[in-house]
């Protein structure tokens, strides 16, 4: 599959479209070439914006409806665009009898967000998985890549402080 | 870890895979002395590549520098130990081991031939050194896993000394398609996926049915949460599932197979192209294989979060781009699978099964196991348990043995409570069934599963009644909406279950459930939704009393259940009003340095105060 990188002429829309283009004439001739490339444009964007519905939708020869079908579908699609950090609480079963709950309160607490909201600031959006598949470290939250594990609800202003001191040196590391 | 692609010629038959290997073992680099550093997901979340680093750095420092190799290994096992480190020339185990312990580890052990005590592993009140010895290891027989902690997972040709690829040109050499599947059929290995259906028996179907392509898929959705069993093989031994796909692939007669990863493992997926690029630069992928007329290639498709793609049919439908909804069976893969073409879809452990087995022959591998199901199943071990992890056992080794002598039992000092096994489609396995042989069939007796090999372990502080309302919610949430009984019957169910859990339960509801989950049972279209009520269905069996005690007594014994629950600040408390500050409906009273109370009639029990108070002075019942 093709790498996708983060586009490094800036973050203005009309850089990130054109982006997009060179990636879907890439991929539009790869069988069942959709979701790649939404794969793709999620990355790329943060979240898959209108015009890049339409822009996908014509490329790819796809009606409007399917491709808001298969977005709305898989949860790794966002209409919305998302913080910069992606903090994904495990709910998988062995991190939900070890706590995952709490910690999930604690982080709405902390934020004053809810579940799939994004904070103000645009840098935190809270999320839920079910499993990141290192249950033998439950419990374990995600932030964007990096994994944290056995989490206590009173870990939460710790972990995020990290991030939010993050802001101001340099984009994250891929 | 980088790419180690050099420049590489194809390997165009059997000698000169033969060669090769007996090239890369008679090389310095192969004999030299190792320190194995694990790079599983679980020991890189808790620091290993620190160590690593650590270890690289002050090696070359050192006069061991030339001397000691430092390599990354996939999963050794047991992840709540991380990071792990072994050192290969003696065989010792080290577990917790921080960047700053690599000093006393190079100087003491080393140099010094003295192991650093204080990282061994405790059992009982000995410290064991060596790896072998350690309950956790000596109690598994590791065959699929073989290679997981001992090879470098992004160097082909760690894994072709090892014997890597071996089975692949012994089917090309001497074997023909049908020979291939009669060994499997032989082997007895059934499906890893779940169901367990008989493998041989399913190539044999795609074989029959002509077609100008047939495709070979390998399920690595790996949704069942609590399973991370397919995940750390494609961290740990990625070779082995490629060699496992074109071995079945030369078997059924296709040339292209899709590998679909879920989303969630990012690193699978780099190691695994990692792998598929190896391949193809050695011509162990691509054209005229083994200089034989087999072409066959691979390709990654990414999951993009939805648990219902791990069913076959559609999984299928989202290689094909679309939304992932099941389709009816029949038509079977089989015959009409992706782009209607006769298919395969196997599990990743079921492939990585297959060089094992066509390196043994069929009946030597069924020489592991039970009488009706064969060779060995890993289970990734959770939960309340000592030693969480990655185990491999025979079919058929008791729970008991999983819990208490590989996983060191119950980590919280409770009693065992039940294991849940089998994810949502599972069930739970009480105290009194915990020497039950883990196999298909006695697992199925007690109203469980073998499933895919999560294996999650509660102790006596998780509400059964609760643990059912979890999986329910999880089909509901993962339901794809397609099919009525799936889509409707189980949020009917989720509704009765969550009203027994806020106490306002009645008894006729315990029926109503039984005859519900029924409906949803057999009506469903496919095997999520003909499996959602098992985890309730289970409880109810096993954890009775339980559910009359929330219904009957409105009471929920491990205060779980919120609504059943009351919070109280004890007499230990000094006043010092965080609890106050950190309640978000003001529920909480009390001046400075005063004792305060909780207004249970405001309390909405999301237990802040409780994980906030630093004197342990508020509890719940
Ligand atoms: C809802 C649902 C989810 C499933 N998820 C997985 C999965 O994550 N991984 C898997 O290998 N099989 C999964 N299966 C089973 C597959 O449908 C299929 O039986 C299996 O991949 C076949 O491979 P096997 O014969 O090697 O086990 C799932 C089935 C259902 C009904
Ligand atoms: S259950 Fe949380 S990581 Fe698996």
């Amino acid at each position: 599959m093709a790498k996708v990188e983060k586009c490094s002429c800036g973050t203005d829309e009309e850089g990130l479209l054109e982006r997009l283009t060179e990636i879907i004439n890439t991929l539009k001739d790869k069988p069942g070439a959709l979701i790649p490339v939404l794969q793709a444009t999620q990355s790329l964007f943060g979240f898959i914006p209108q015009e890049a519905i339409l822009k996908i939708s014509e490329m790819l020869n796809e009606p409007l409806s399917k491709v808001y079908g298969v977005i709305t579908f898989y949860s790794f699609f966002s209409l919305k665009p998302r913080g910069k950090y992606v903090i994904r609480v495990c709910l998988g079963t062995a991190c939900y009898v070890q706590g995952a709950n709490e910690i999930l309160t604690a982080l709405k607490q902390q934020l004053s967000v809810e579940i799939g909201e994004t904070t103000p600031d645009k840098l935190f959006t809270l999320d839920v998985g079910r499993c990141f598949g290192a249950c033998g470290l439950a419990p374990v939250i995600m932030v964007n890549d990096d994994v944290h594990q056995w989490v206590k609800p009173s870990d939460v202003k710790k972990i995020l402080g990290t991030y939010s001191r993050r802001k101001v040196v340099n984009k994250e590391e891929e | 870890m980088e790419d180690t692609i050099k420049n590489t010629h194809s390997i165009k038959n059997a000698e000169e895979l033969n060669a090769l290997q007996s090239k890369l073992t008679s090389s310095k680099e192969f004999n030299s002395e190792k320190i194995y550093i694990c790079a599983g997901g679980g020991c890189i979340a808790s620091g290993s590549m620190k160590v690593k680093d650590a270890f690289v750095k002050q090696i070359a420092e050192s006069k061991l520098n030339g001397t000691i190799e430092v390599m990354e290994t996939g999963c050794l096992g047991p992840c709540a130990l991380g990071p792990v480190v072994v050192i290969g020339k003696d065989d010792t185990f080290y577990q917790s081991v921080r960047a700053q312990d690599v000093k006393d580890i190079i100087e003491n052990h080393l140099v010094g031939g003295q192991v650093v005590p204080h990282l061994l592993h405790l059992v009982g009140d000995t410290r064991v050194a060596k790896k072998s010895e350690l309950p956790f290891y000596k109690n598994q027989d590791k065959k699929v896993l073989r290679n997981c902690g001992k090879i470098n997972p992004v160097k082909i040709e760690d894994y072709i000394a090892c014997g890597g690829y071996q089975a692949l040109s012994k089917a090309l050499s001497s074997m023909t398609a049908e020979t291939v599947i009669n060994e499997v059929t032989a082997s007895g290995l059934r499906g890893r996926g779940g169901a367990g259906f008989p493998t041989g028996t399913k190539w044999g179907f795609a074989r029959k049915y002509q077609d100008d392509e047939k495709y070979i898929l390998c399920n690595a959705d790996e949704g069942d949460p609590g399973a991370f069993m397919d995940r750390s093989i494609l961290e740990g031994d990625p070779h082995s599932v490629i060699e496992g796909m074109a071995i079945g692939a030369f078997a059924i007669g296709s040339s292209q197979g899709y590998v679909y990863v879920r989303a969630e493992y990012p690193l699978a997926v780099e190691r695994l192209q990692i792998a598929i690029d190896q391949a193809r630069a050695y011509g162990l992928l691509g054209h005229h294989i083994f200089g034989t007329a087999f072409n066959f290639d691979l390709e990654i498709r990414k999951g993009s979060g939805a648990f219902v793609c791990g069913e076959e049919t559609a999984l299928i439908t989202s290689i094909e781009g679309n939304r992932g909804e099941p389709r009816p069976r029949p038509p079977f893969p089989a015959e009409k699978g992706l782009w209607n073409k006769p298919t395969v879809l196997n599990n990743v452990e079921t492939f990585s099964n297959i060089p094992l087995l066509i390196n043994q022959g069929g009946l030597k591998f069924a020489e592991t196991g039970t009488d009706k199901s064969k060779g060995t199943k890993i289970f990734a071990l959770a939960g309340t348990v000592n030693i969480s992890g990655l185990v491999e056992v025979p079919v058929g080794t008791p729970l008991r043995k999983l819990v208490y002598d590989i996983g060191g039992g119950i980590s919280t000092g409770k009693p065992y409570k039940a294991a849940q096994i089998g994810g949502p489609s599972g069930g739970c396995i009480p105290a009194e069934h915990l020497d039950v042989p883990l196999d298909y069939e006695s697992l199925n007796k007690l109203g469980a599963i073998m499933g895919s090999g999560g294996l999650i372990v509660m102790d006596e502080s998780s509400c059964m009644v609760d643990v059912a309302r979890f999986f329910l919610e999880f089909v509901q949430d993962e339901s794809c909406g397609k099919c009525v009984p799936c889509r409707e019957g189980t949020a009917r169910m989720k509704q009765i279950v969550d009203r027994i859990c806020q106490g306002q339960g009645q008894m006729s509801d315990l029926d109503e459930l039984e005859r519900l989950a029924g409906t949803v049972t057999n009506a469903s279209l496919c095997g999520l939704g003909q499996t959602a009520p098992n985890p309730v269905l289970s409880t109810l069996r096993h954890f009775k009393d339980e559910y009359i005690e929330h219904i009957r007594d409105k009471k929920c014994r491990t205060a779980v259940c919120k609504d059943l629950i009351v919070f109280e600040i004890l007499d230990a408390c000094n006043g010092c009003q965080s609890c106050k500050k950190v309640c978000p409906v003001e529920a909480i009273h009390g001046e400075k340095k005063q004792h305060h109370i909780i207004n249970t009639d405001l309390c909405i029990r999301c237990g802040l105060c409780l994980s906030t108070c630093k004197f342990d002075a508020i509890v719940k019942y």
